[in-house]
């Protein structure tokens, strides 16, 4: 889906690269390294990430947490199409998986995991979402992009890039899995939700809404 | 997809889409907040005009799961005992903002009319001896979760088809996702129009039985019968039932399923009914299931149309 609408909506002329290989593995690390002191060594921890773009960003923390602590982290997949507040601007989506590690969300210092940070109300379903499946007793907000312009009070707790940008804009992550290449891109503004149909349309963290 | 009258008019990939997101829905009926806020603000209504509280039960265990605004609307005792039509009770509906109209009818079509009348989604709880679409896409699902797989699976439907809207939309629904159907009845109790169906015919069960991965069991609408089509229940019993003997020499991994209710020692024996190969149970949970999926798939995104007041027709 990313490759795809990554494809028709990059011109190469307009598209840029703010982030490339390297800087996105560090930031990561960075971000491992500050859970883990924020949380005291992790335990209880658990990371979600939010799909599509949070899951291999969640998988790639848990993976950096458990080489520096020695110690596995469950790590699994939030989908939150159910509790957007834009169902109805466009055609009924289908639905992704959402996957639960086996020791649950209650009691647990959960770390919400998406690439883009932007308008906070994928956050705000996530949190929605989130609270039907348990009660963990504190939830975190990790991103790998903060680009600003919130319409709900919502902040994240660990930034990988702070990156201020226009509404005209649009930004787009790739990962290594599934798309080949570690990148943020800035781009011109994609068409809005509801102009296209919904399986090619923009991430839930970059929507323009 | 507007409606859901039959499954003839799903594509494989509208069916797959419906199998797969009752499959992630599945996950909300095993927590402990069993509920979604997807359609909050939507209202659905049940519109009955045949009684059976299984089917109502579990279109109003979906809706509510979603969030959805439930009103249940029973012939019986109300202003269609009176004689209002059924035109007249849509356009009553539509007045009152139904998105979504859930029907069940004694008349083969009633739905597809419904559809002409209102502006909401019409999801056909079974119309006459016509159609039941629900049904047929819990039962490809319980065989989907149970066998792994729709394609080349062959499905023994067996008994009343006739009398049956389960067996015409699974044989569409499973022709549709690649599964090979055999009906299994006598030949009066077969529609005369069977000829034209995607499946093939049997008059004897003894011979289809180890063949099948799947055996469905009908029930034999005894009040839908004008007409005598079998001498008696214990001829039938001997000839189409699934007794103990019979399901013995069912292959290892088949398993049994029974749309309900069942008539346990005419069309199968308890014993076959409650052992751990039969899906029964299993078919009601997936019910619920797949009618979440379906109200979602029709009123969880824009509708078509917007607003249901005022119009005339």
């Amino acid at each position: 889906m990313h490759a795809r609408k990554h494809a028709d909506g990059e011109r190469p002329d307009q598209t840029r690269a703010v982030l490339e290989g390297p800087e996105i593995g560090r930031a990561l690390t960075r971000i491992a390294h500050e859970i883990l002191e924020r949380t005291k060594g992790g335990d209880d921890l658990t990371l979600l990430g939010i799909r599509t773009g949070g899951v291999p960003l969640a998988r790639r923390l848990a993976e950096r947490i458990e080489r520096v602590e020695n110690r596995s982290v469950p790590w699994g997949a939030l989908d939150i199409t159910m509790y957007r507040d834009d169902l109805r601007m466009a055609p009924a989506r289908a639905l992704g998986r959402t996957e639960i590690p086996a020791e649950g969300v209650d009691g647990r210092v959960v770390v919400l995991v998406d690439d883009v940070l932007f308008s906070g109300r994928t956050v705000r379903a996530a949190l929605d979402a989130l609270n039907d499946l348990g009660r963990p007793r504190a939830v975190q907000l990790a991103v790998l992009v903060d680009r600003g312009h919130r319409e709900l009070p919502i902040r994240a707790d660990y930034v990988g890039k702070n990156l201020p940008t226009s509404l005209r804009e649009s930004v787009t992550v790739l990962q290594e899995e599934p798309h080949g290449r570690d990148a943020v891109l800035i781009g011109p503004a994609k068409p809005r939700p509801g102009a296209e149909p919904a399986a090619t349309g923009p991430t839930a963290s970059e929507v323009d809404r | 997809m507007r409606h859901l009258l039959s499954t003839g008019d799903l594509t494989r990939d509208e069916a797959v889409l419906i199998l797969d997101t009752a499959k992630e829905l599945a996950q909300v009926g095993e927590r402990s907040v069993k509920k979604l806020p997807t359609l909050r603000g939507r209202t659905v209504v049940n519109l009955f005009y045949e009684d059976s509280t299984r089917t109502r039960i579990s279109f109003e265990a979906a809706a509510k799961r979603m969030s959805a605004d439930v009103i249940n609307f029973s012939a019986r005792g109300s202003s269609v005992a009176k004689g209002e039509s059924l035109k007249d009770t849509a356009l009553t509906l539509q007045a009152m903002g139904a998105d979504g109209v859930v029907i069940r009818h004694s008349a083969s079509g009633a739905a597809r009319r419904l559809a002409d009348w209102v502006d909401g989604a019409v999801v056909n709880a079974g119309d006459g001896t016509h159609e039941h679409p629900t049904q047929a896409l819990l039962d490809a699902f319980t065989m989907r979760e149970r066998m792994g797989r729709l394609e080349d699976l062959r499905v023994a439907v067996v008994g009343d088809i006739r009398h049956s809207r389960v067996a015409r939309s699974n044989v569409l629904l499973l022709n549709t996702l690649g599964a090979e159907v055999t009906l299994v009845a006598p030949p009066t109790l077969l529609p005369v129009s069977v000829g034209t169906w995607p499946c093939s015919v049997s008059y004897d069960l003894d011979e289809v039985l180890p063949k099948s991965d799947v055996v469905m069991m009908l029930r034999v609408q005894a009040e839908r019968m004008n007409a005598s089509f079998f001498p008696s229940a214990r001829e039938y019993s001997r000839r189409y039932g699934l007794d103990a003997d019979r399901f013995a020499r069912m292959a290892e991994h088949a398993i049994v399923m029974h749309p309900g209710p069942m008539i346990r020692g005419m069309e199968i024996s308890a014993e076959v009914a409650d052992s751990p190969r039969s899906t029964v149970v299993e078919q009601v949970t997936n019910g619920v299931s797949v009618r979440m999926a379906v109200l979602y798939l029709l009123l969880g995104g824009a509708m078509q149309t917007t607003g249901n007041q005022g119009e005339t027709r």
